[in-house]
């Protein structure tokens, strides 16, 4: 009985020694060499893990800055604190980039969207969408189905009365909403703006009016009273070029449909 | 001529309640005229039709006002004459905008239509397929697809059997089941026309079996044809109607995945587009007019109404005596399982629009859908043989190439799945998602090369 024991024993001994001694061999000889760079930038980089940079994490982020040169501007969640350390640490300069936010171009929540029908189908804002043209009866406005919201890595974005809204401070920029919108309503803009114009329906000022009472009828009284070019039209939608400082703040008031909003 | 029982059936398949007898005893009523018709420029499957009217403009009944754009493609003729009053975007059924030509009628009812084909018998096959063409005849049955089109197989294709599918399995709908009991003279014609077209042998008239009076005026209508005729009496189970199913269910022959009905030398043409046909051919007629089944517990007067293209919801509702006391909670254009919900009254109707069903409240079931208890149901009931669970579930997930493998293209979205699922699941939904998306994947990877 004694004698079993003291076998396995041994047996399993001799069998942990030389597993262990070719494994400490292959360590030695087929080490694979890797920049010890990357583990460092690595570290520098938020790990979001968002793919908003265009790589897949932010592990290949950082063995592309050190291996393939990429740009080292390219992180929206660590902005710019992350790339000045990555430029120090790397030796490069840093081109600064203005940290963007994704916003949702619409204002039309269902107090004062309408609807045209009881939608009961799957919960998606492609689905929606694809029936009879969705239920809003804006063809432009947020549907507020939150297909935007499930792809958020960093629930920025939360569905209040009907439609979709990106909390800035979270926002990472990292893009995943403005694909999965079937109605391209987000967009990327400067998150330092604070006024925008929160409509995206591109139809003539009676229709809107039918559909939304929020949304912009092309009056074009933002381009007549707000700062010179910061407010462009659109065919009968009014956008606001973010390259111009907004200092006019009385155009807030002088939109009739309430559209310009600052946030 | 003979009648056949069909010995074949095919897999899968249900029985959903047909709530035809509203219906389907009510003789074919002519619409009085409506004051106005817009007319939508995609009444069929393909490019939409290119207005070739200005404002303004008088028309005549039958003059061309949608010119055919495309090789998949069909032209529009005015059903009425009057005078164009303005050319705009309207809602069709499916929910999707498109241009229409709203045209103001008159009494005058002047016209203008094609030669009659005197002859038919001894004129050549490519005049009977311009002149399928060049009256917009297209499948009525649903689909919209041009009909010369599928009346021109290529050569290596050779087609021996023709179908008329007389089936209209889609419950509430009596649109085709009228066309046969008081015009099957005519749709002899109009098959006769198809068989010498295509050259084909064989001749098979598809009737449900719960239509023993269209069988009965067919067969009367068919006695004396020649060559291999028969009408195949089919059992009642939704979708026999399909073209596939039908195909398998009147000759033993599948259609192969991703083929078409000509890969087995089959053409499948509904009943009235076979009208159509002999309208076109024989009395030079355009294709202006269909019959369509306005049923439904909340109208007062179900009834078949032969309404020119253009004619709104609204105009139908009217003729048929109004809503009853409970007001429709749903309005669907079509059959209750393919049909589409629409949400305006001031949808115009086209070439494929079989019926208006009206349902009140206690007939509407709001349901909210639960996650798959993996029962198997639907896989019994899927007349594809496809496993619409595990193909919801890929596309809910994201999965479009997953569900691309397990054949997610077969699916003809019959709704058969969607019928028995036992936690409401909105299957047929998620397949066309899924669809679209397959789709977009394509059109993409074609557009790159």
């Amino acid at each position: 009985m004694d004698n079993i024991i003291l076998q396995s024993f041994a047996w399993i001994g001799l069998l942990g020694l030389i597993i262990g001694a070719s494994l400490a061999v292959a360590a030695k000889y087929l080490a694979v060499k890797e920049d010890p760079r990357i583990g460092e930038v690595n570290e520098l980089l938020p790990a979001a893990n968002c793919g908003g940079c265009g790589y897949a994490g932010c592990a290949e982020y950082a063995k592309a800055i050190v291996m393939d040169h990429a740009e080292i501007n390219l992180c929206a969640p660590g902005g710019t604190d992350c790339m000045n350390a990555i430029a120090a640490f790397m030796g490069v300069r840093a081109t600064a980039t203005e940290k963007m936010t994704a916003i949702v171009l619409c204002c039309g929540d269902d107090e004062v969207a309408k609807r045209r029908f009881a939608y009961n189908g799957i919960n998606d804002c492609a689905a929606a969408h694809a029936t009879a043209g969705g239920d809003k009866a804006c063809t432009w406005g947020c549907l507020g189905y939150g297909s935007c919201a499930r792809v958020c890595p960093v629930n920025a974005i939360r569905i209040e009365k009907g439609i979709a809204k990106v909390d800035k401070t979270l926002c990472i920029a990292c893009e995943k909403c403005i694909a999965v919108c079937p109605r391209h309503l987000i967009k990327l803009v400067p998150a330092a703006a604070e006024i925008h114009v929160l409509c995206s329906s591109k139809d003539k000022g009676p229709a809107v009016k039918k559909a939304c009472s929020t949304g912009c009828i092309g009056c074009r009284l933002c381009t007549k009273f707000g700062d010179e070019g910061a407010f462009v039209m659109d065919g009968f939608l009014a956008k606001v070029d973010y390259s111009i400082p907004i200092t006019k703040e009385e155009v807030i008031e002088k939109c009739p449909a309430k559209c310009i909003v600052k946030d | 001529m003979q009648t056949i029982k069909s010995p074949y059936n095919f897999r899968g398949g249900i029985h959903p309640a047909y709530n035809k007898k509203l219906s389907n005893g009510s003789a074919i009523e002519s619409l009085p005229l409506p004051a106005v018709l817009s007319v939508p420029m995609s009444q069929h499957l393909g490019a939409p039709a290119k207005p070739c009217v200005k404002v303004g403009d008088e028309v005549k009944k039958g003059t061309l006002i949608g010119a055919q754009n495309g090789f998949i493609s069909a032209p529009i003729h005015s059903p009425a004459s009057g005078k164009v009053k303005v050319i705009t975007d309207v809602a069709t059924a499916s929910g999707r905008p498109c241009q229409a030509i709203v045209i103001e009628c008159d009494e005058s009812n002047e016209t203008e239509f094609l030669p009659p084909i005197e002859n038919w018998q001894k004129s050549d096959k490519d005049d009977l397929l311009t002149r399928i063409g060049e009256t917009g005849i297209v499948g009525m049955g649903g689909a919209g697809f041009p009909t010369k089109v599928k009346l021109s197989p290529p050569m290596d294709k050779p087609i021996d059997t023709v179908i008329i599918n007389g089936a209209e399995c889609e419950p509430y709908l009596t649109s085709d089941h009228r066309m046969m009991v008081e015009h099957a003279k005519e749709i002899r014609i109009g098959a006769e026309i198809i068989r010498s077209i295509l050259g084909a042998k064989t001749l098979r008239i598809a009737i449900e079996d719960n239509k023993p009076d269209a069988i009965k005026a067919i067969e009367d209508a068919f006695q004396d044809i020649e060559g291999d005729v028969a009408i195949a009496v089919l059992h009642t189970v939704y979708p026999q109607g399909s073209e596939k199913q039908q195909i398998y269910a009147v000759t033993g022959r599948e259609v192969p995945s991703g083929g078409l009905p000509m890969d087995v030398g089959c053409v499948v043409e509904n009943t009235s587009t076979t009208f159509a046909i002999y309208e076109a051919v024989i009395k030079g007629l355009p294709l202006m007019q269909r019959v369509i089944t306005v049923t439904g517990d909340a109208v007062q007067k179900p009834a078949n109404l032969l309404a020119p293209f253009g004619t709104s919801y609204q105009d139908l509702i009217d003729a048929c005596g109004g809503f009853t006391e409970d007001k429709p909670a749903k309005v669907i254009s079509g059959g209750p399982m393919m049909g589409f919900a629409v949400s305006s009254l001031e949808t115009p109707t086209g070439k494929t629009s079989s019926g208006l069903l009206l349902l009140s409240k206690k007939r509407v079931s709001q349901y909210s859908s639960q996650a798959c208890i993996a029962c198997g149901r639907c896989v019994e009931a899927c007349p594809m043989n496809l496993i619409p669970s595990e193909l919801s579930q890929f596309i809910e997930a994201e999965d479009i190439e997953g569900a691309e493998e397990i054949a997610l293209m077969n699916c003809i979205e019959c709704g058969s799945c969607a019928f028995v699922c036992p936690a409401h699941r909105p299957l047929v939904q998620h397949m066309r998602r899924g669809k679209a998306a397959v789709m977009a994947k394509r059109m993409a990877a074609n557009a790159k090369g």
